[in-house]
């Protein structure tokens, strides 16, 4: 129980969260001054430092739209949705989403999608270590040419795959100093594949289809259902260069054959 | 066996000297600075002489990837301090055990020297406010504070050392002085004390205070390890000077001289350099660690261990 007029956690937490809230009773300076410029120093401590964690994550973002724009967007989300962890790296799994609900972003419409694609970045970069299966395992799993339907493979835990209607993966790269952003036709769709090897996070263009396999993969689908989500979604899927694409990029780190029951 | 004891034991592992690790119980009574993620090459290609790299404990908290890579291998060429910013050792709230638990399996995995954490709270509820937030100075917080560093010590198994805060405010409902606070966690836990000289000098200047005097009153003799950083300025509502521990700048002169005078009475003792923001090379910072060894060196012998039992 706090007694009244002193400032609890509470009432301090709620403060520094809502600049329009009165300094809470019960602080006091020195010199008798008003506490609320005092008070102002965590205020900004807290407010800038989660958008400077923002700003670490979505740097692209950040320079599609300009750091005051990005800042002020932050600010709105840091104020309604503090972190609920402790661990700050991956600060701002909601923040996609909030861009597009964001009215004032509604003129970049290709923002949101940008800032997914930066998170996916941040996860495959901390996700954990995990080998890529072994050669001699792949040429087992293939050799039964009856059964490689059957086989499940499981993707390393950086890898992130997805679809966008807009050119995310260009814009991403002109941002890296590959291509011209001035060439980038933001309307055009494309698919991300997004994985950590070795020590690096790379961001690869998804041949078509390529996204959705992986994606069937991560959702636990054997090689002849991720194949034909992945022929759905485009004609031109091509499995054995998907594969390889992926083996190259250490991103299968196993494939097993589900025990068949006698009967 | 009393939890002073265990920890007694604890901290001299029979283990000392085995394998290739440097398997330190106590920080080098040296300078060393923090560890940067864009510095982790330039540390590993041209292997500083340093006395010690801290890191922030939450920063390691992931799964995997390059922190760790790097980390692993940084830890097999030096000492470590670890300092947690997370646990919210001055909230209301109990502690957060899942927190600990990632405390501990971070202390089991890269075996630091020291660990430490500060006087103040940093959530609330299931919100995150990544900052340092101050607490009253009364009966009720003492208790709290003292139970939970009892907690932490109790889980990780080993005495930790708590930091004295840098504030901007203070609080109607405090019945002692910082100082006096601090003396009673210390006496009551047995945890030793993170000396931040800055937040010291930063806290003085914001409560009107001498901070001789404030170092004076404080128990120096559980001093563990002692933190030096930059500030910014600022003023507050009536024009008087409000010092932010911002850890963007070199350490102020007037810093320098109060670390000098704590050296001058301790000797040496383990040193942090922290730059959290603006961080510059790593040859920058190494030369400001050298100027920590030359104020130590100047005060000489006896040379004193990183890790103290004082305090009572």
């Amino acid at each position: 129980m706090i007694a009244a007029g002193t400032c609890g956690q509470a009432a301090f937490a709620a403060a520094l969260l809502d600049p329009a809230r009165p300094c809470p009773p019960g602080l006091v300076a020195w010199n008798g001054s008003d506490p609320t410029a005092r008070l102002a120093v965590y205020r900004n401590n807290v407010v800038a430092s989660l958008i400077d964690a923002l700003a670490d994550t979505f740097e692209v973002a950040q320079q599609l739209v300009g750091e005051a724009f990005f800042r002020a967007m932050a600010a709105v989300f840091v104020r309604q949705n503090p972190p609920r962890s402790r661990i700050l790296a991956h600060y701002g799994q909601g923040f996609p989403e909030f861009i597009e609900q964001f009215d004032p972003a509604r003129p970049v419409p290709y923002l949101a999608d940008v800032a997914r694609l930066e998170l996916a970045r941040v996860r495959a970069y901390h996700a954990a270590d995990a080998l890529p299966v072994a050669s001699a395992v792949v040429g087992l799993a293939l050799a039964d040419a009856e059964r490689i339907g059957e086989l499940r493979l499981a993707c390393h835990p950086s890898v992130t795959a997805f679809g966008s209607r807009y050119a995310v993966v260009s814009l991403w790269a002109a941002h890296q100093g590959e291509g011209d952003l001035e060439r980038v036709d933001p309307g055009r769709a494309e698919a991300a594949i997004v994985l950590r090897q070795g020590l690096d996070v790379l961001v690869l263009r998804s041949p078509p289809g390529a996204a959705e396999f992986v994606a069937a993969i991560g959702r636990g689908a054997c090689l002849a259902d991720a194949a034909s989500a992945a022929m759905k979604a485009s004609d031109a899927f091509d499995l054995s260069a998907t594969l390889a694409l992926l083996m190259r990029h250490g991103a299968i780190t196993s494939m097993q054959l589900a025990r068949r029951d006698l009967s | 066996m009393s939890l002073r004891q265990a920890l007694d034991r604890s901290s001299h592992p029979a283990a000392m000297g085995a394998g290739a690790r440097v398997r330190a119980v106590a920080l080098p009574a040296r300078a060393g600075v923090g560890l940067k993620p864009e510095h982790f090459r330039d540390v590993l290609a041209t292997r500083p002489d340093i006395g010690f790299f801290e890191v922030h404990a939450e920063n390691y908290m992931v799964d995997g990837g390059p922190f760790h890579h790097h980390l692993g291998r940084i830890r097999e060429h030096y000492a470590l301090s670890l300092h947690g910013v997370g646990l919210s050792i001055g909230g209301e709230g109990p502690l957060d055990e899942a927190h600990l638990a990632r405390l501990a399996a971070l202390i089991d995995r890269y075996e630091p020297a020291s660990f430490s954490e500060h006087l103040a709270w940093s959530s609330h509820g299931d919100a995150f406010l990544n900052d340092l937030l101050p607490v009253p100075f009364d009966r009720a917080t003492l208790e709290r504070v003292c139970a939970h560093i009892d907690r932490v010590q109790e889980r990780l198994q080993r005495r930790m050392l708590l930091e004295n805060p840098a504030t901007y405010l203070e609080f109607e409902a405090s019945t002692m002085s910082e100082a006096a606070f601090l003396r009673e966690v210390l006496r009551r836990t047995g945890c030793g004390l993170l000396l931040d000289v800055n937040n010291a000098y930063v806290s003085c200047t914001n409560h009107g205070r001498d901070t001789l005097a404030y170092l004076g009153e404080l128990p120096l003799g559980a001093v563990g390890q002692i933190h030096l950083a930059g500030f910014a300025r600022d003023v507050d509502a009536a024009g008087a000077p409000l010092l932010i521990d911002s850890h963007g700048s070199p350490v102020d002169d007037a810093v320098w001289g109060l670390y000098a005078s704590v050296i001058a009475r301790l000797g040496p003792v383990p040193t942090l350099l922290e730059r959290d923001h603006d961080v510059p090379s790593l040859a920058t910072l190494l030369a400001e660690a050298g100027r920590a060894e030359d104020i130590m060196t100047a005060r000489a012998v006896p040379s004193r261990c990183g890790i103290y039992w004082g305090g009572s």
